[in-house]
């Protein structure tokens, strides 16, 4: 097992250096220069110069890319050239917003995508189905960005329960932190929960044609029993993982949203930096999701390789 | 109902309960505007958001622009001009201090220009305080500012933004927590988000009306119609959803003023550039171009024709717009006269800005109709910046010029629009030295119609602002003689 979980890490070590020297490279190549950015149209060439000196870019690329890593790997992310802040502080600030959002579109998702699922399974090819399968096909093909638009519409606007976008800080209380973020949590995870269903709906048909049932049955366990004991319990692992990947999904998938309901999440950050080529931050963050996503593929891993040990080999 | 739900239920009470769209708070105002400022020191940076939000709010200049263009003394109680042009005298008001406490004085702003200028500066403006030769502090409230020559708008540069009088102790920390003399005083920044001011309660001047001033940033413009509609805003500066006027003009609660901004919007022609080298060719772009429709299809009507570089609300101004009108047959003719009896292609670089990218398709359908095969680029701005602007790598471009008074950049002989002319450089030189208005607006009108003649670029039309904001939030700015929203000047009817 050990050896296993050493493999593992060595192999996300490696994918996060491809994806910084990837990304690195990519923006170096990329015309625009940052100081020229914050200068603007009237600026002289000493007022670049000066910029280009105060922020090392006038250092040459390898020097600036080993500089980077250094701080990555020491913790130290470096200054944002708009802000002029740390960018760890910068980064913290979002996380603020986006780790809650996603965390509520994953709860929403899985407590509207897994009983409708379910629902579906166990009334497979009756009408309750089809009604849910539509409904479902219906939250894949609307996007989540269109979808936030309405619910702003109707709720913010005709009806004025909810603000219309806007983060007050959790400093203004969590409850009204909470508020501004029911909108968005559940623009975002309608379309996951149609995933879900469906996903869900799969894996217990499947798990329905198993033995096991049938002796659950036969030893006289009601049918609600035998599907919440038995069916439901071997269907979830396919789906549980999928929830894991949803969350890194979200936290680095909600640039859109965030744009909508103008929240300072770091899909906002994301947006602006690249927006206003503070490419500091946008290497900073590019390396920050691919580690999450990675971390998520790792965590999944390692729960496969307890679950069937026959994977730790492979 | 079952045991279960009510956890629920007692749950959406709660947020129900929680504080949100409360009753109008008549000590505070919410604006709302498209683009965050990156740091808050207006002496540190290009970035329009910075002035918009701390001039005349957190920090003053000496003189300072208003409303309606004019300017107003504000830490200079007053100033004399020597009989020899060259030398200002600046009195100061007295019993001035910055938000720490320390006291203002002819020291700050012999400081704050020395630093404008100094060779590791990073003023977007430099060029307003390159002409000073001097600067002289007698004593703590008279400062003598004595230039190398003439210069004629030396008073206009020093009323902007980027000319506010800063304190020694807090320049370096300005960027992130501004320290000024203004009426309102820097609480929190909540980037992203908010920027949080309260009144200064030991300010010099008229106290504020209005003592909780707070500025977010909503970028997308479908969320800022949402966010005036639903209440969430008091005003939007310069709302960008041209489209959604009229329905915003339908809210009963909600007024929208449509002025203009200084903002020359422009076909843009690499000039050094073949085919554009060609007077005929510009010429024909000129003709190919109906600006009325341009400004119907990509502004919603909104937008005032210009025919060439200068603002209609500077008295000075010409109006041009029928001397190149169009006419597509006239365009095709002198297409044929330079060559290009079948036209050519070429390509529109466009940076994000909504009026360039919308104006640009308009522009792109009828320089087709004269047979001009225009493909369209979209660049983002830093793109901009470096490649069209910087390299002077593109055909045509749209943008708007947004510097109040910036027809000298035609004399720029290494500018983006690759327009060098003696003739025209000479003007400049001549209006720029000349302290007679009557005669230095004379050779504005002048310049304005040498350009024409020339055919530099193709001038479309002035950049509009429009403000909306609820009834009886008075005091917002028409019009944007510079593109600030003072917060100082709004109350609550």
């Amino acid at each position: 097992m050990l050896s296993f979980i050493l493999r593992r890490v060595a192999a996300l070590a490696l994918t996060l250096c491809v994806t910084a020297a990837v990304i690195f490279i990519v923006l170096e190549i990329l015309p625009g220069d940052p100081a020229a950015v914050m200068m603007g149209v009237n600026a002289t060439p000493e007022n670049v110069a000066a910029i280009r000196a105060e922020y090392g870019l006038d250092r040459p690329a390898v020097e600036r890319f080993l500089t980077w890593i250094g701080g990555l790997l020491t913790g130290d992310l470096g200054l944002s050239y708009t802000y002029r802040v740390p960018i760890s502080s910068l980064i913290a600030e979002r996380a603020q917003v986006t780790l809650p959002l996603a965390a509520m579109a994953v709860m929403l998702s899985a407590s509207i995508g897994i009983p409708l699922g379910t629902l579906a399974a166990a009334k497979a090819n009756t009408r309750t189905d089809s009604l849910v399968m539509g409904i479902s096909q219906l939250g894949l093909a609307v996007p989540n960005f269109w979808f936030g638009i309405l619910l702003v519409l109707l709720f913010a606007v005709t009806l004025g329960w909810f603000p219309a976008g806007g983060f007050p800080g959790w400093g203004a209380g969590v409850l009204a932190g909470i508020k501004t973020l029911i909108l968005p949590a559940v623009a975002l995870a309608l379309p996951q929960s149609a995933i879900l269903a469906r996903l869900t709906r799969s894996a217990v048909l499947e798990a329905l044609q198993e033995d096991f049932v049938r002796t659950a049955r036969a030893k006289g366990l009601s049918w609600p029993a035998t599907l919440r004991k038995h069916v439901l319990r071997n269907a979830l692992v396919p789906v549980v993982t999928i929830l894991g990947l949803q969350f890194s999904v979200l936290v680095a998938g909600a640039i859109i949203i965030e744009n909508v309901f103008s929240l300072p999440g770091l899909g906002r950050l994301m947006f602006q930096s690249i927006a206003q080529h503070d490419i500091i931050v946008v290497k900073d963050l590019v390396v920050l999701f691919a580690a999450l996503v990675v971390f998520m593929n790792f965590i999944v891993d390692v729960a496969y390789g307890i679950i069937d040990p026959r994977l730790r080999r492979t | 109902m079952t045991k279960k739900s009510l956890p629920f239920l007692a749950f959406a009470a709660l947020i129900a309960a929680a504080p949100g769209a409360l009753a109008q708070n008549r000590d505070a105002a919410v604006l709302c505007m498209t683009l965050e400022p990156p740091i808050l020191d207006p002496t540190a940076g290009a970035a329009q958001a910075i002035k918009e939000v701390t001039y005349n709010n957190v920090f003053e200049t000496l003189v300072s622009i208003d409303s309606a263009s004019k300017l107003q003394p504000r830490l200079a109680e007053n100033w004399v001009l020597a009989p020899d042009n060259v030398t200002y005298t600046f009195k100061l008001k007295s019993g001035v201090k910055f938000h720490d406490g320390a006291e203002f004085t002819s020291a700050d702003v012999k400081f704050s220009f020395e630093r404008a200028v100094a060779p590791n500066s990073k003023n977007a403006q430099k060029a307003s305080f390159t002409p000073i030769e001097t600067i002289t502090t007698p004593d703590p409230l008279t400062v003598v500012i004595k230039l190398k020559q003439p210069t004629a708008r030396f008073l206009e540069g020093i009323a902007i933004g980027d000319a506010s009088i800063v304190s020694e102790k807090s320049a370096a920390t300005n960027e992130t927590r501004p320290v000024g003399t203004g009426g309102y005083r820097y609480v929190d920044w909540r980037r992203g988000d908010r920027l949080i001011y309260t009144r200064n309660e030991a300010y010099w001047g008229r106290k504020p009306a209005i003592k909780d001033v707070s500025y977010r940033f909503i970028a997308d413009a479908q969320a800022q119609f949402a966010a005036i509609q639903a209440g969430d805003c008091d005003a939007i500066t310069n709302f960008g959803a041209y489209e959604s006027v009229d329905a915003l003009r339908k809210n009963p609660a909600l007024k929208v003023m449509v002025g203009s901004t200084e903002g020359e919007t422009m076909l843009a022609i690499n000039n050094a550039k073949a085919p554009f080298n060609d007077l005929r060719v510009r010429r024909a772009l000129a003709h190919a171009i109906d600006r009325k429709a341009v400004i119907e299809g990509a502004m919603n009507g909104v937008g005032v024709p210009i025919g060439s570089h200068f603002s209609p609300a500077h008295p000075a101004y010409v109006d041009l717009t029928g001397a190149v009108p169009y006419d597509p047959a006239k365009a095709k003719a002198l297409l044929r006269e330079a060559g290009f009896p079948n036209g050519f292609s070429t390509t529109l670089r466009l940076p994000p800005p909504p009026y360039a990218r919308r104006s640009g398709e308009v522009i792109a359908a009828m320089l087709g109709e004269v047979g001009i095969k225009v493909s369209i680029e979209p660049v983002e701005f830093p793109q901009w910046l470096e490649r069209v602007f910087r390299n002077k790598e593109y055909d045509l471009s749209i943008i708007a010029h947004t510097e109040p008074l910036d027809v000298g950049n035609y004399a720029r002989t290494d500018y983006y629009w690759g327009y060098n002319n003696a003739d025209f450089q000479a003007m400049n030189t001549r209006a720029n030295a000349e302290m007679d208005e009557a005669k230095r607006f004379q050779i504005y009108r002048d310049m304005q119609k040498k350009i024409l003649d020339d055919q530099v670029n193709v001038f479309l039309f002035m950049l509009p602002k429009t403000t909306v904001a609820k009834k009886d939030l008075e005091g917002m700015w028409q019009n944007w003689p510079i593109p600030v929203s003072p917060a100082s000047e709004l109350s609550w009817k």
